[in-house]
């Protein structure tokens, strides 16, 4: 199915991604063209077919819900872009 | 030296004739002289690589010895390394050291091999020719105008061009095996599940499989002896005992059942590479196998099914990259939503974020069952056909890539793009094994025979593709111009 140029910057938003102006129309037509190719899956009838999620169709294993991790908060927070009292930060959201 | 297999390396390194430190100076100097023209790595790891040989061959003077003990060795640029940065071919993590490594490294680290350096990769495993990478495109060393592959395109370049032993590479829909056709090695993706996804950078999370690039079925065998098997850490690594992969190698194939698709064999397939793989199978012939023609009748709607699977996992899976606690952070954001959104926007290149957006809008409201779930149940059919298969034979074998590497710059559309994976894609939908070997060349470039497993058939896998190596040399050819040293 075509998209059109307000429908692409919708999922732009919902996937946090800014596409400005002059990028939104050859972004609308490569899109395009992708579903275009994915919507060659709907000459198929599936009907009944149990959809595979894991091509081995196992499930997860699963363990005993105790602590693994150590605490690496130290380690972890160097790696970001600014921390401040132990805590990441990130522009203002409360006036 | 440096043009050796793994095997014959380590019996080098074993009876003394050479020693760690003088093999990895060795990589280290071809590294300098050949990675300005064909951007195989990212980073070199120069001094750790030289204090790894040393120890391992302090270890092998106490009489230690085991097949990697030693060995230079190269790790694709989305595995886990503590300590060296981990890009994953992207902007967003251009300067990300990660504190842990990957469980792939851990072991591999563990079992006394050296770390050169890691490779260039297309930008978060998504590409099939390496052009995606933000640090710039590999180039192929059999014609450096030519395209490597990808996404795992450094890691094939590096072993191709003797800038490594062996190395790592990642395969989601075929970024092991296109490469290594394209640049004329061997490249393995074991079935899902067999070696540990822990601390590889994810991608599409229920296709994502790590597996060796290497100069023979044999290396890649030794490395997989050391790589696979359950990792408590990955939750959808496989509990399931792990065999020798080395001791199967040279069984008979007397008898074999080799099923090659009609589909693999028709339109879009060059003719030349199309008698290059013919030629392998006429090899087989001589070996014993017999060859049957198989239907996989859903194999078209592959690449569709792929594109809806792929694309909304990586949505999810890089939904991580926020500029909050790791990587990339645009100047001066305005506020939170302008702090993502440039973020992501100015870390991610077009490829990644025209996947997102697939991915997003496949998983969106109202979409779900037109798009994700006729995907899966798609995924369902093509594993069904493979099934079948495999009732009637015991491996599947035709072309990795319908032509050879093709010049950069050639195919900007990524739907062009997209089709390259055309042979390799339902095997990761299934899970399977596969395996790329260099069939004989065609028009002076390399060819891929594509040899395909049932479900944890890693070891059939190598052992036919070992015979046909132990049978003919087209492994053993070697790019001219880059120059052999000893």
């Amino acid at each position: 199915m075509a998209l059109d140029k307000s429908e692409v910057e919708k999922i732009a938003h919902l996937a946090r991604l800014h596409i400005s102006d002059a990028e939104a129309d050859e972004v609308t037509n490569r899109i395009t063209d992708i579903l275009a190719l994915i919507d060659q899956m709907q000459s198929v009838n599936t009907e009944g077919v149990e959809p595979l999620a894991h091509p081995l169709d196992v499930v997860q294993r699963l363990r005993p819900d105790v602590v693994t991790e150590e605490n690496q908060r130290e380690v972890l927070q160097n790696l970001a872009p600014a921390t401040e009292d132990g805590l990441f930060l990130v522009p203002r959201v409360i006036e | 030296m440096i043009e050796k297999t793994v095997a014959e390396l380590s019996a080098a390194l074993a009876a003394g004739e050479i020693s760690s430190v003088e093999l990895t100076q060795a990589y280290l100097d071809r590294i300098k002289q050949y990675n300005q023209s064909l951007n195989a790595y990212i980073t070199v790891c120069e001094e750790e690589a030289i204090a790894q040989a040393r120890a391992a061959d302090e270890a092998r003077a106490k009489g230690e010895n085991s097949p990697l003990l030693g060995i230079p060795l190269a790790q694709k640029d989305i595995f886990c390394t503590e300590g060296v940065t981990t890009t994953c071919g992207s902007r967003m993590l251009e300067n990300f050291i990660s504190p842990y490594d990957a469980t792939v490294v851990e072991r591999l680290n563990k079992a006394g091999a050296v770390m050169l350096g890691k490779t260039n990769m297309d930008e978060f495993a998504m590409g099939s020719s390496n052009e995606t990478s933000y640090f710039g495109p590999v180039r192929n060393p059999w014609d450096v105008k030519r395209v490597p592959g990808g996404s795992s395109g450094g890691s094939a370049s590096a072993v191709a061009a003797d800038l490594c032993a062996i190395a790592t590479g990642t395969d989601t829909g075929g970024s092991i095996r296109q490469p290594a056709a394209f640049c004329g090695i061997t490249g393995f993706k074991p079935s899902y599940g067999r070696v540990s996804r822990w601390g590889m950078i994810a991608f599409a999370s229920s296709l994502d499989q790590a597996g060796p690039i290497a100069k023979s079925a044999e290396d890649a065998a030794l490395m997989m002896n050391v790589i696979a098997g359950l990792d408590e850490k990955d939750s959808t690594s496989i509990d399931r005992p792990v065999e020798d992969y080395a001791a199967s190698l040279n069984d008979s194939l007397d008898g074999l059942r080799i099923g090659i698709p009609k589909q693999h064999f028709a339109e879009g397939l060059n003719a030349e590479v199309e008698q290059s793989i013919r030629d392998a199978l006429a090899e087989y012939e001589k070996l014993g196998a017999t060859i049957t023609e198989i239907d996989l009748p859903n194999n078209h709607l592959s690449v569709s099914a792929y594109y809806v699977v792929a694309p909304a996992e990586a949505s999810a899976n890089l939904s991580r990259y926020d500029g909050v606690r790791y990587g990339y952070r645009c100047d001066n954001p305005a506020d939170l939503e302008d702090m993502y959104k440039r973020t992501r926007s100015e870390g991610f290149g077009d490829e990644v974020k025209r996947r997102i957006m697939v991915g997003t809008y496949a998983l969106s409201a109202g979409f779900y069952d037109a798009y994700y779930r006729k995907a899966q149940q798609i995924r369902r059919l093509i594993k069904q056909d493979f099934n079948e298969a495999f009732k009637q034979v015991d491996v599947i074998i035709g072309p990795t890539s319908p032509h050879t590497a093709f010049e950069l710059g050639a195919k900007t559309d990524p739907v062009t793009m997209y089709l390259e994976d055309i042979y390799t894609i339902a095997v990761n939908l299934a899970g399977l094994p596969g395996i790329s070997i260099p069939a004989a060349p065609a028009g002076g470039l390399p060819t891929g025979l594509h040899i395909v497993g049932n479900d944890f058939a890693e070891a059939k896998v190598l052992n036919v593709a070992h015979q046909l190596q132990r049978n003919t040399d087209w492994h053993k050819q070697k790019p001219a111009g880059l120059g052999q040293e000893a």
